[in-house]
């Protein structure tokens, strides 16, 4: 099977994936965009949302990532991820819980920096309940 | 001449000690394994990372306006060193190299005519120059890698250092860390971090720039400022992800090392001294013996 794209998952803790594919739809901060092999070559910022795998023509994988850098080129897509972990692994409760305690440190924000530092925060964490969401 | 029972004492308390560095060894050996993995693990993401910055930086180059961060301030009055040291002693020359080192290197800054802060990480590098630097010493971030190193300390790390070159604190800033080699060898190492030294200048006479002719086509989304505007904050982090993770690494084979080392030199000591105190309870039998037959012979 000649038409795969080599992909690449890398965090700063560990190299997440690492095989070729048939084709990878990643959340630009611009629009979700798909890679196929030969695709133009293109770097973009990643928003928070699901990285989807395409194998057999069917998705294979589903990974969450909280932001990042994606680099395409025609052999090659890597994805350099802040935060990335298996959809199915994340825990709702745990989310919620952790979007209540935010809550909380928006309202005890006191400079508009560190507000916007839990905004984000907020802002990942809503992506990831809906990642959730999408799979149930 | 020590008594029969200092030297028994003594034998004692080297045996005690012998029996600490041996496990210390032990420990050290399997955290520097870990944080071997752990410093192997993290290195796709910062080539993956410099590589992508390279080829921004290449399309931007000579651009007017360049992020500051990239580009440095235009001056190069102030220096900002930046030692990586360790949280605990006993691990050799591990510390003392590095101190020795920013100690040089601040030296010939200053004798250049430049200012120089430190922003030690760590409370070793603190500790060893507090003596004559002290007075440099801008702050110290300690409980670095507990209980376990993660990307949020690199984060930490960085995060003040823009912080300090956002408020014009310093023009170049220098990360001095311990390169793991091998666990018994680690080599000091310095490197740039702002302004921002793409890996191409750096590498430039070894790899010739493969894929130097798909650079310029590449496409950005958004644009490349923007991109850039994100990247290098990043970058930063990730750079100081890889010295923590070096250093870390080089601490435990330097801890690994020295206690290797102090195990076999107890070792030596407690045969010395095990000789020494034979001969001497030798010596005692002989003596008591002679007394007895003289005092035979005399009847």
């Amino acid at each position: 099977m000649a038409d795969t794209i080599e992909f690449e998952l890398v965090s700063p803790e560990r190299l997440l994936l690492s095989r070729p594919v048939e084709m990878v739809v990643v959340p630009g901060s611009e629009g979700d965009f798909g890679v196929l092999p030969d695709h133009a070559p293109l770097i973009s910022t990643v928003r928070p949302g699901i990285i989807e795998v395409y194998e057999g023509g069917k998705v294979t994988e589903r990974i969450f990532v909280a932001g990042g850098f994606a680099e395409v080129n025609p052999e090659r897509c890597t994805v350099l991820a802040e935060v990335a972990m298996p959809v199915g692994e994340i825990d709702r409760a745990q989310v919620e819980q952790e979007l209540r305690d935010l809550g909380d440190d928006l309202a005890a924000a006191k400079t508009d920096e560190a507000r916007e530092d839990v905004q984000a925060k907020i802002h990942v964490a809503e992506s990831k309940l809906q990642a959730v969401a999408t799979v149930h | 001449m020590a008594t029969l029972k200092s030297l028994r004492t003594r034998i004692n308390s080297v045996k005690s000690t012998r029996k600490i560095t041996s496990a210390m060894k032990m420990v050290a050996a399997a955290k520097l394994r870990r944080a071997q993995e752990q410093a192997q693990a993290a290195r796709p993401y910062a080539e993956r990372m410099e590589r992508m910055l390279g080829s921004l930086s290449a399309s931007l180059a000579g651009s007017e306006g360049a992020p500051p961060l990239l580009a440095g301030t235009g001056r190069d009055a102030v220096h900002l060193l930046v030692p990586v040291s360790s949280d605990r002693g006993l691990c050799g020359g591990f510390n003392s190299s590095i101190a020795r080192f920013v100690r040089a290197k601040a030296r010939r800054l200053i004798a250049d005519g430049k200012t120089v802060r430190i922003l030690c990480v760590g409370r070793k590098a603190r500790d060893m120059l507090r003596r004559d630097l002290g007075n440099l010493i801008i702050g110290t971030i300690d409980e670095i890698g507990r209980p376990s190193l993660g990307f949020h300390h690199a984060e930490k790390v960085a995060h003040r250092i823009t912080q300090m070159f956002g408020a014009g604190e310093f023009d170049v800033c220098t990360v001095v860390y311990n390169r793991f080699k091998s666990a018994i060898s680690q080599v000091v190492t310095e490197q740039q971090l702002i302004p921002f030294a793409p890996p191409a200048a750096r590498a430039e006479a070894g790899a010739p720039d493969t894929d130097g002719r798909a650079l310029a086509a590449y496409e950005y989304e958004p644009d490349e400022a923007e991109i850039l505007a994100d990247l290098l904050p990043r970058n930063l982090s990730v750079q100081v992800f890889r010295a923590l993770l070096e250093s870390n690494a080089s601490e435990h084979g330097a801890r690994m090392s020295a206690m290797d080392n102090a195990t076999r030199n107890a070792g030596d000591m407690i045969n010395k001294l095990t000789l020494s105190y034979n001969r001497q309870r030798q010596a005692m039998i002989t003596k008591e013996l002679i007394e007895i037959i003289s005092g035979a012979e005399a009847l």
